[in-house]
């Protein structure tokens, strides 16, 4: 049917307009953002503003790391990166022991992991403050790291992979003689490298942009991370736009590299988190 | 008794892969519920917390004390404000644009649903800084263009009704992300045969929409509802780092009012008492969603 056919492209043309107009609205706050990082401190108050700055400087982002402390924010948040990768290890690992091993009331014990996805972060923000207080780590990077190191929804998703894994090998593995850590280390974390990958961006995503727990906890500005240190930022510099443009800009641009060359394992790593 | 013991070390391998993260949840998630269920029925604060022998239980003054408190009451009201106006724009956007993005799978498609996506990854913070200039009453963009159109100056961020509008814009462009993945990984499930028999039987574009696609997505529209709705009832970072809460108290939230009493001024006692408030509240609210579930699927 051919009008039919004409019809259908109209229509798919229509929608590569909207979604590209829909596109440059939603991109507009990033555009802005690095078009104005580079723009020296007169003329992004000028009225009207310039699209593209006139005098390029990369002043604003030298003035992070020489006026400012962003040289030790960095530092602190690739710390947490680090070790937020930790937690990804143990994450793995309780999966891997809730997918391939059988004990007393296991399924009860899965329960209880999937029941703290539901339990909201401000009930448990204060008791956790108080118990790390206890603890002796507050103002500290132990502190910052430890309540937010196991996550359920990544054992969940860990399980849900490694259950696919056939019980054979692992037997097969045994009976050559091989111990419970070399297997897992061995064999079971080699085949299941596609989850680690979906669930390393998605720590490293969350990890660069921790906020709440370093805010919280860190008293010093020797243990800010990025996220703190930009919003000491705004407020410290509330008028000089185009540096808290640069500082923004530094935060997000690693995420947009790692993101358009990852897309495709961060897209999935979502879908499968969304339709379990 | 040795029988046991002998069983428990020959059957340790589970626990130990298992222990570290399950020692971690129960600490950090588990244990303080209880904690908070606790200290919500004392006047714990500061001195509390220096020396605990200062705290004494006090039942349900707190929870007394919430009911005649304007700023919660307020924070409660702005908490609606927020979910109600939020949560369906970002249902209807982020189905449309997935609508949209599954018309093709070429090139353009692609760069596109990345754009559409990257807000949902980037760290809030950044994204309040860059929005605050934007919403700049003197020097901000959007004021500028409504100025082009011979639009007077609009108080983004200065007046309570407008402010929390502008959070609210903020929120849908960054929460559109997730969704939209979701609604597309669904749409994309819908096997095409379900299309050419309704094609065949003559529907027209709008009927197949209507009929067919949406019907279809229901799952997924129930799960983007129950999730977003639970996120949504949390709003934190939009006005703790745009607004502080303010113009007048009239962008503070649950949440922000939670964080204010607990960690500015140093409350907990108190706080923790509005943070159980808030969790009763997302129950409800869930529950009241499955129920509804239900009866949608009853006929």
């Amino acid at each position: 049917m051919p009008s039919g056919k004409a019809k259908n492209n109209a229509e798919k043309w229509i929608a590569t307009i909207l979604l590209v107009v829909g596109g440059l609205i939603v991109s507009l706050p990033f555009l802005w953002m690095i078009s104005s990082s580079f723009k020296p401190e007169n003329e992004i108050l000028q009225m009207p503003p310039t699209l593209i700055a006139e005098n390029p400087t990369l002043q604003n982002y030298i003035n992070l790391f020489t006026n400012l402390n962003f040289g030790i924010y960095l530092r602190n948040t690739l710390i947490i990166v680090l070790l937020s990768f930790v937690g990804l290890f143990f994450n793995a690992m309780a999966g891997y022991g809730f997918a391939k091993y059988h004990f007393k009331n296991k399924e009860k014990v899965f329960y209880l992991v999937l029941a703290t996805m539901m339990i909201p972060g401000q009930v448990t923000m204060i008791p956790v403050y108080l118990l790390l207080n206890e603890m002796g780590l507050i103002n500290t990077m132990a502190g910052i790291v430890l309540p937010g190191l196991a996550a359920a929804f990544s054992i969940f998703l860990f399980r849900m992979f490694m259950a696919t894994i056939p019980t054979d090998l692992i037997e097969a593995a045994r009976l050559d003689g091989a111990g419970e850590f070399y297997i897992f280390f061995r064999l079971i974390m080699p085949i299941s490298k596609p989850i680690f990958a979906v669930q390393g961006i998605l720590t490293f995503i969350a990890a660069w942009n921790s906020f709440l727990w370093p805010l919280i906890i860190a008293n010093d500005e020797s243990l800010y991370t990025l996220s703190v240190g930009l919003s000491l930022l705004k407020g410290q510099y509330a008028s000089n736009f185009a540096l808290q443009m640069a500082g923004a800009a530094f935060m997000v641009i690693p995420i947009i590299i790692i993101f358009s060359f990852f897309q495709k394992y961060i897209v999935e790593g979502f879908t499968t988190s969304g339709l379990k | 008794m040795s029988q046991l013991i002998k069983g428990a070390v020959r059957n340790r391998h589970p626990f130990i892969f298992i222990a570290p993260a399950l020692i971690i949840l129960i600490l950090f998630s588990l244990i303080p519920i209880l904690i908070a269920l606790v200290i919500s029925f004392t006047d714990m604060d500061l001195k509390g917390l220096a020396n605990w022998s200062n705290i004494s239980f006090i039942g349900f003054e707190n929870y007394i004390n919430l009911l005649s408190d304007t700023v919660f009451h307020k924070a409660v009201y702005n908490t609606f404000f927020y979910v109600i106006i939020g949560v369906p724009l970002v249902i209807i956007f982020s189905l449309g644009i997935a609508l949209l993005l599954n018309y093709g799978k070429n090139l353009i498609f692609t760069v596109f649903r990345a754009v559409y996506f990257m807000p949902a990854i980037t760290n809030i913070i950044a994204i309040a800084v860059v929005w605050g200039f934007l919403y700049n009453t003197e020097y901000g963009l959007f004021n500028y263009l409504l100025s082009l159109g011979d639009i007077g100056k609009v108080p983004w961020l200065e007046h309570p009704v407008i402010a929390k509008l502008s959070l609210i814009l903020l929120a849908v462009w960054k929460g559109i992300g997730i969704n939209m993945i979701i609604f597309l990984a669904a749409l994309q499930g819908i096997p095409q045969s379900y299309y050419e028999a309704a094609r065949i039987d003559g529907a027209k574009r709008w009927q197949i929409l209507f009929y067919i696609t949406i019907p279809l997505l229901r799952y997924a529209v129930f799960f983007v509802t129950v999730t977003t709705l639970i996120g949504w009832l949390q709003f934190f970072e939009e006005p703790f780092i745009m607004t502080r809460g303010g113009p007048l108290d009239g962008t503070v939230s649950m949440a922000l009012f939670i964080y204010q009493r607990g960690f500015q001024f140093s409350e907990f006692g108190y706080a923790a008492a509005g943070s159980f408030v808030l969790f009763i509240v997302i129950i409800i609210v869930t529950l009241l969603q499955f129920k509804l579930r239900k009866a949608d699927t009853e006929y």
